[in-house]
């Protein structure tokens, strides 16, 4: 899979993408009016349940996932006075430290910018068709999320 | 056109349910007018508890109500609870 970004109004971005994703690239070139920048970034952390993680692996549905960024992009923008909303996630094998999802949210002044983000990470983590598999330091992995008890698309892990 | 006696769908699958099938797709035949729930009932006769009771069937790119009736063309898929982030 290559990046599959979509370029939108405004300098809008989402997608995602199978390279490492770079936040200060997305945070280039926001609209003049844009005051404030808030950034997020969501990394492979080392430790996960008191398990040791060496690597995560994201599984995505990509055509279900342009729906999903479709649909956040537009809400986002209904409910709040932005000039630029930038998503990517990561898809494929991601080490420790990694960017696994980054969030570019540019509006006029902080208090927007950073609800916006803030509303963009929630409605990612709920949402976005994508699962990731832990890879442990015993060689042993496991899916999060997902669990055979488990009956609800819209629940998050991690 | 001849009839066709049954439905012919092709299940995606992803994330922990992709150890379901060898590869990423399960190609089903369903009788004719099957809903979404009747496609879940041959996924647990195919795979006795390896699902949960009402997974997440998408259909279409949206998860679709038990009721919905799969036509011939319709892109199916059997989704976890998503884990991004």
């Amino acid at each position: 899979m290559t990046a599959d970004v979509a370029a939108g109004s405004g300098g809008d971005v989402v997608g995602l993408s199978a390279e490492p994703i770079s936040v200060a690239a997305l945070a280039e070139r926001v609209p003049p009016g844009s005051g404030a920048v808030a950034t997020f970034e969501g990394r492979v952390r080392d430790t996960n349940e008191g398990r040791k993680v060496t690597r995560l692996h994201y599984d995505a549905y990509p055509a279900m996932a342009d729906r999903v960024f479709a649909d956040i992009l537009r809400r986002t923008r209904r409910t709040h006075p932005v000039t630029a909303v930038r998503v990517l996630h990561r898809t494929g094998t991601l080490e420790v430290g990694e960017t696994a999802v980054a969030i570019v949210v540019a509006a006029g002044h902080r208090d927007e910018a950073f609800a916006a983000a803030s509303f963009v990470i929630e409605a990612v983590k709920a949402e976005l068709p994508v699962w990731k598999r832990e890879e442990y330091e015993d060689g042993s992995s496991r899916w999060l999320g997902g669990e055979p008890v488990e009956d609800d698309a819209r629940e998050g892990a991690g | 056109m001849i009839a066709e006696a049954g439905l012919k769908v092709e299940v995606q699958l992803f994330g922990r349910y992709r150890e379901l099938a060898e590869g990423a797709s399960i190609a089903l035949e369903l009788p004719a007018g099957a809903t979404v729930a009747d496609l879940v009932g041959e996924l647990h006769r195919r795979s006795p508890g390896r699902l949960p009771a009402r997974p997440v069937v998408v259909v279409e790119r949206r998860p679709a109500a038990y009721d919905v009736a799969l036509e011939a063309g319709h892109e199916i898929a059997l989704i976890p609870p998503v884990a991004g982030g």
